[in-house]
């Protein structure tokens, strides 16, 4: 009855799931995503889909590669602890070219850490998702809208490059309300010739697997791998440009980070100091030609996150170290205020701060 | 607005139930000396009840909460307080049950008590901007898991069909045929419709039985 309706970041990434035609959930509840459960708990149910909450994430994951192997959508979601759990099915989920949807709504850490928000899965989730090399499509998004868009859009990346997009959240994008319009064209899936549908005898057999007996194969299926991903790195990025055209300090933010940052920014523009932002939608591929272009004009760096300077390494690498750079950062479920940014950008101008 | 001695407000996860019942605690010590509000949930960590305790405290409300809510301490518990509703008949109550079926389970513990003094309102919140209370029938259902988990029955509906801060005024009253519709096929009448109170000014002479509500602020 309603256009838009008002939602979780959690309900928002589970009813986008839905209507990108996922039927298979698998999980363990974990504050703060145990929405993402509860309403598939709820829904797939009625619509013929299957939620099951397995024994573990490990079990979770694991059920995820073999839906995945058949060619259908499939997703689990965690929070940071659970994450590493699943570092080994992620590794294994790469090895067997496997498209997948994995959520990570992280919260503070390491270790148990606790339930308040967090951005410190970034290195994990851009550059260490398990082991071996392989990479994730690492989504960000930095409202409800976007909890939904990026998560029709990840699986859509996932099955045209045969690899887990991962939507990086943080415990604010899950647990708040906003009012969100779930309209989509969503592309019909592909074909999935390589999946295990059975043979019919009409075909040889299709055989998913991440075991390779001869190292020279495996070099090949490596080198294969990342003349994709360099494929991607030059057509996915994704990134919003925020008051960039005359900025002469660049500050660099995603989700939650980026919220406060734009406060601070209007605050800071208020004063006549020139400032922008670069947030990266997509932190793999992450939006390194859109900074090395900021580093034109910009003389400083502000990266602005509630982790311990994780993305700040990225910008130094894609600005090669040209600027100076300043971190602006809590940690541990805290999150920088806007007077916190604000005197970040003041000190980058010079100012008496 | 009338009150029992007890007001039991549950509903959907996300239904609003922790504002609502903010609002009516404030409304009811209004008019009664004695008032005690009462957080219930059990199910969500985050959003709660416990967020307005300075508030209460300044207007002399008791807080009835768990000593774990808000505290990031992830368990569900009950407060041992909570046999002082039943027990100090002086008192009047405003309970904030956890959301779904699921959260109405604390209820039973106290469900007996409740229904053996019977001077009690179960009041249901809905909000069809909700997705999974978009229309009456699924939101009736989500109403008979609730009443079934509670071992109670609702006695009337309170409509607060909203958008958060975006919610505006026709939103609120194309809200009013679903509540409408909701009251006929259960028989439970509309308490009232509560709505932000920007937007009581625009709406008091388009519906009836407005409850204007405070927005309740998360302040750490």
């Amino acid at each position: 009855m309603a256009d838009k309706v008002l939602m979780k970041g959690n309900e928002a990434i589970a009813e986008a799931a839905i209507i990108a035609g996922c039927r298979h959930y698998f999980g363990y509840p974990i504050t703060p995503q145990t929405e993402i459960a509860a309403y598939m708990a709820k829904r797939m149910p009625k619509i013929g889909g299957c939620f099951l909450q397995a024994e573990s994430e490990i079990a979770a994951i694991n059920m995820v590669y073999g839906v995945a192997s058949t060619g259908l959508r499939v997703m689990t979601s965690s929070s940071s602890p659970g994450i590493s759990l699943k570092g080994e099915g992620l590794s294994y989920l790469a090895g067997a070219d496997l498209p997948s949807l994995v959520v990570n709504v992280q919260r503070g850490g390491p270790g148990l850490g606790g339930i308040q928000p967090s951005q410190s899965d970034y290195f994990q989730a851009t550059k260490a998702g398990g082991h071996g090399d392989f990479r994730m499509l690492v989504l960000a998004p930095a409202s409800v809208q976007e909890m939904a868009d990026l998560t029709i859009k990840g699986f859509e990346l996932a099955d045209k490059y045969r690899m887990t997009s991962m939507i990086l959240a943080d415990g604010t994008m899950g647990q708040m309300m906003e009012p969100v319009a779930l309209d989509y064209d969503v592309k019909p899936m592909p074909e999935k010739p390589w999946a295990t549908t059975g043979t019919k005898m009409e075909r040889e057999h299709n055989i998913v697997n991440s075991l390779f007996l001869q190292p020279d194969a495996l070099e090949k299926s490596n080198l294969e791998r990342y003349e994709r991903y360099k494929y991607i790195e030059e057509n996915e990025v994704m990134y919003e440009e925020y008051m960039m055209d005359d900025a002469e300090i660049c500050v660099a933010a995603f989700g939650i980070a980026s919220r406060v940052a734009k406060n601070a920014i209007v605050e800071a523009r208020k004063q006549g100091i020139k400032v922008g932002m670069i947030r990266p939608i997509t932190l793999w591929p992450f939006p390194t030609k859109v900074f090395e272009k900021a580093a034109e004009k910009a003389h400083t760096f502000i990266s602005v996150e509630l982790s311990m300077g994780q993305m700040l390494e990225d910008v130094k690498l894609a600005t090669k170290c040209k600027g100076e750079y300043i971190l602006c950062s809590r940690v541990g479920g805290m999150i920088p205020s806007p007077e916190e940014v604000l005197a970040a950008i003041e000190k980058a101008n010079g100012g008496a701060k | 607005m009338i009150y029992k001695r007890i007001t039991l407000l549950c509903g959907h996860y996300g239904s609003g139930k922790t504002n609502v019942a903010v609002n009516m605690a404030y409304d009811l010590k209004n008019q009664f000396e004695k008032v005690a509000i009462a957080d219930l949930d059990i199910v969500n960590p985050y959003f709660r009840t416990k967020d307005s305790a300075k508030e209460f405290k300044e207007k002399g409300i008791e807080l009835i909460c768990s000593d774990y809510a808000g505290s990031n301490v992830d368990i569900p518990a009950l407060p041992q307080q909570i046999y002082s509703i039943c027990d100090q008949k002086d008192k009047r109550v405003i309970i904030d049950v956890g959301g779904d079926d699921r959260g109405a389970l604390a209820l039973g513990r106290i469900a007996p008590s409740i229904l053996e003094e019977n001077d009690y309102e179960m009041l249901f919140v809905i909000n069809c901007f909700r997705p999974l209370t978009r229309d009456a029938d699924s939101t009736i259902e989500v109403m008979r898991e609730i009443e079934y988990a509670a071992n109670m029955k609702f006695t009337a509906i309170v409509n607060n069909s909203n958008l958060g801060e975006e919610t505006k005024a026709d939103d609120v009253l194309k809200s009013l045929s679903y509540a409408d519709e909701i009251s006929k096929k259960t028989g439970l009448p509309i308490k009232c419709t509560s709505v932000y109170n920007i937007l009581y000014e625009d709406l008091k002479d388009k519906a009836s039985d407005l409850f204007p509500l405070n927005l309740q602020k998360k302040i750490n």
